[in-house]
């Protein structure tokens, strides 16, 4: 139950639109098929578009009690209001993925986490699609940690996204290289 | 000696509980006759609802469910969704299909589900004591309009056969009365319609209104309850064929 | 579909009752569990079984009563205020002795409430709900596999003993995902289903009704549903024990609670407070013995909630009176947190550490 071998409490947030609810999914599905435990709690109802959105994983070797992130090991975090909210509980020891595209300056957090500045929405521009900033992010993110490889969280894009959007798995895949080459520089 | 007539075997040879002059003891031959004449005594399922009809199962020698107040059009739904070879059927009187019941009624209608309902027009509800009914005639008095139905303050008779004749889902529609031979005759004719429509497979919700009398919460004698409808309630809930 | 799956609870419920040899599925929508019904639009026609759109949840609940009195699995899924609505026809379900699956993604209340997670439904679900003397087998499970579990062992239970069996999730145990998987296992003995309405063909009339004028008829139902309900309690509880033996705290709690508390509970032995967990996965029948057995040797027992405390009286009267019995909770759709739930567990065990001393 997380007291021993790995348990990473990961809060993923941003506006919705921004893919935080996909970008969840798959980090859960990626953890599942590198068979971790893994538990994914979305936020959800009346906050579609526009509003705040968060996703909460738990990758652990063992079973996994509670599934709440109250205090995350990881924050991800695509813009500056999540940052705000969430920073202050990333647990000490922890890491923070921000959005620098959006995110100015880096905020004021224990010397014991590590900040890994990616500008999410530029390379996603770069690739021709500001909507794969997440995917940049995660790659980030996975290469950074190396709880599972980047080819595990591209092979399980097809399980996560609805069949009509198939057509934008090549992007993604890219999105998430790009990520983790910016994260592994 | 020739027998002219004699109890169809979907009829049990038994006294009913209903009160003398009332309708049901009719309708429910009727219903019986046509099962036994379409022959699918071995496939109908029937519902009885909240109202004096609820004990229609001690009657009618067939499968049958009793379910809450004003539902059965619902749990008809459920059924045949489930069953599409069964013949479905509902029997409810104007308290449970006008009033409690009328989401259930004008949903299973409007989704043309494959039924037949038998609506039991008394304008009262019978079973309670004889209070007023959606259908109630302006002026009726009941237990709960002892100054008689006024339309400013209870609203007009509700004509349900009407409402639901518009609907695309149903598919035939006929008001008919009990209150003398030839009316029954013809009722026996629109329910035998009714039902053969569904055996049939043809889509859509088949309905008979049929006016009954209940000399009980009328304070009426028999005889008179059914002149009562031929003068008084076809005036409101004119008979005929509003729809197939 | 025997391989491990990433799959959100309300998905999860929804594709076990298919397993499970769901015939038919009615529903109207509400959050948190729309889920269900846009699931099972998809999958039931997939299987050649019936979904449908009911206008109201009264209606789905009575779809469901006429499916049943022929014979056929039928289920329906709602949210907190949806089943309240519902109360009716289950009530006619338990007279009528028909079989039916309920499942209530609780949510905040009373009223309209709110759409986060809510445990708050817990007396409607365990005292029966609507009116008369009668009872609901109520499963509370915690994770994406146990709802699933809990769904194929559901209709084995309703077909049974012939009643309703509800399953309660919350906001967060329908959305939340978990790797699950989801076969289907050898199920109960079940009697023929002789009582249902097919047509009359070789045999006398059925009929299925709850209604009995006759002098003492309907007591005679009462008692033959009761001695029945008291077979329940003997045979069909479950309950998972975490801990328990050497606790001087034992916390109850269920559901998505339970899983907090359980993490709580690690954090309080880490700390060296001798803390268990108790997790009912039945409601109702309730794991009486279980915890009155706990509270032979004293301890001091908190339950923790997502209400105001209901569970806690069916506490109370399992441990009647031998210990101590504490609540903790939140209501109105907030969730407790770990730290929460292990604070309220170090201020109880101060008490238990002078008892060492």
């Amino acid at each position: 139950m997380g007291t021993n071998g790995l348990y990473e409490e990961v809060m993923l947030a941003g506006f919705g639109g921004q893919g935080i609810i996909l970008g969840g999914k798959l980090l859960a599905e990626a953890a599942m098929r590198a068979g971790k435990e893994v538990t994914y709690i979305p936020s959800y109802g009346a906050e579609m578009r526009g509003g705040t959105a968060n996703s909460m994983i738990i990758i652990a070797d063992g079973p996994i009690a509670s599934p709440m992130v109250s205090r995350p090991t990881t924050l991800i975090t695509m813009n500056k209001a999540s940052l705000n909210k969430f920073g202050p509980r990333i647990k000490n020891g922890g890491l923070l993925v921000m959005n620098s595209s959006l995110i100015e300056n880096k905020p004021e957090l224990d010397d014991s986490i590590e900040i890994l500045s990616v500008p999410a929405d530029a390379i996603a521009l770069e690739l021709g699609n500001k909507r794969v900033a997440n995917m940049v992010a995660i790659g980030a993110y996975v290469q950074n940690r190396g709880l599972f490889g980047v080819n595990i969280a591209e092979e399980s894009l097809e399980g996560v996204l609805a069949k009509r959007y198939h057509k934008t798995v090549p992007i993604n895949i890219e999105a998430l290289r790009r990520g983790a080459e910016f994260a592994s520089k | 000696m020739k027998t002219v007539f004699k109890r169809t075997p979907s009829l049990r040879d038994r006294v009913t509980h209903y009160c003398p002059g009332c309708g049901h003891g009719i309708a429910h031959r009727l219903v019986a006759e046509t099962i036994d004449e379409l022959d699918i005594r071995s496939k109908v399922i029937g519902i009885a609802p909240v109202g004096c009809a609820v004990l229609a199962y001690d009657y009618l020698d067939i499968d049958m469910v009793e379910v809450a107040h004003g539902r059965a059009p619902a749990v008809a739904t459920g059924m045949k969704r489930t069953n599409p070879d069964k013949i479905i059927f509902s029997y409810q009187g104007d308290g449970d299909l006008a009033a409690i019941g009328t989401a259930e009624i004008i949903h299973a209608a409007h989704r043309g589900e494959q039924i037949t309902v038998i609506f039991i027009n008394n304008a009262v509800f019978g079973m309670t004591g004889g209070q007023m009914a959606p259908t109630t005639l302006i002026g009726q008095v009941t237990t709960t309009t002892p100054l008689g139905r006024e339309a400013d303050n209870q609203g007009w008779p509700l004509q349900m056969s009407e409402l639901l004749a518009v609907l695309p889902g149903t598919n035939y529609i006929e008001r008919c009365s009990l209150h003398d031979v030839g009316h029954i005759r013809e009722t026996k004719k629109a329910i035998k319609h009714a039902f053969e429509l569904q055996v049939s497979g043809a889509k859509g919700l088949s309905l008979v209104e049929v006016l009954s009398p209940c000399p009980t919460a009328w304070h009426m004698s028999p005889a008179k309850s059914l002149k009562w409808i031929e003068k008084e309630m076809t005036k409101v809930f004119p008979l005929g064929r509003l729809k197939g | 579909m025997s391989k491990r799956i990433l799959m959100s609870g309300n998905e999860a419920l929804a594709e076990a009752a298919i397993v499970a040899g769901l015939d038919a599925y009615f529903g109207y929508p509400i959050t948190p569990q729309n889920e269900i019904p846009a699931y099972m639009s998809r999958r039931m026609p997939e299987e050649g079984r019936v979904f449908l759109q009911s206008e109201s949840e009264l209606a789905a609940i009575n779809m469901v009563y006429g499916a049943a009195a022929t014979g056929k699995r039928a289920m329906t899924s709602s949210s907190s205020p949806g089943i309240s609505l519902m109360q009716e026809g289950i009530s006619y379900l338990a007279g009528a002795e028909l079989p039916a699956v309920v499942v209530n993604v609780m949510r905040g209340g009373p009223g309209l409430g709110n759409i986060s997670p809510s445990q708050s439904d817990y007396f409607q679900s365990t005292r029966g709900g609507g009116h008369g003397d009668y009872r609901t087998i109520a499963m509370g499970p915690a994770s994406v596999q146990e709802l699933v579990d809990c769904m194929l062992l559901a209709f084995d239970l309703a077909d049974l003993y012939r009643m309703t069996v509800l399953i309660l999730a919350d906001g967060i145990l329908g959305q939340m995902m978990e790797p699950v998987v989801i076969e289907k296992k050898p199920g109960r003995k079940l009697p023929p289903k002789d009582w249902a309405l097919t047509g009359i063909e070789g045999r006398k009339q059925n009929i299925i009704r709850s209604l009995y004028l006759g002098e003492g008829v309907m007591e005679k139902l009462n008692y033959k549903l009761q001695e029945m309900y008291k077979q329940i309690e003997e045979n069909e509880v479950i309950c998972e024990e975490y801990k328990v033996d050497d606790a001087e705290i034992v916390v109850v709690a269920y559901g998505t609670t339970s899983r907090i508390v359980r993490s709580a509970v690690e954090q309080a032995r880490k700390e060296g407070i001798k803390a268990g967990l108790i997790r009912p996965v039945t409601l109702w029948p309730f794991p009486t013995k279980q915890i009155s057995k706990a509270a032979e040797d004293f301890k001091i027992f908190l339950t923790v909630e997502m209400s105001c405390g209901q569970m806690m009286e069916d506490v109370k009267l399992a441990v009647n009176g031998k210990s101590p019995v504490f609540f903790y909770g939140r209501t109105g759709g907030m969730v407790p947190t770990v730290d929460n739930v292990f604070e309220k567990i170090r201020e109880l065990s101060i008490p238990a550490k002078k008892k060492e001393k």
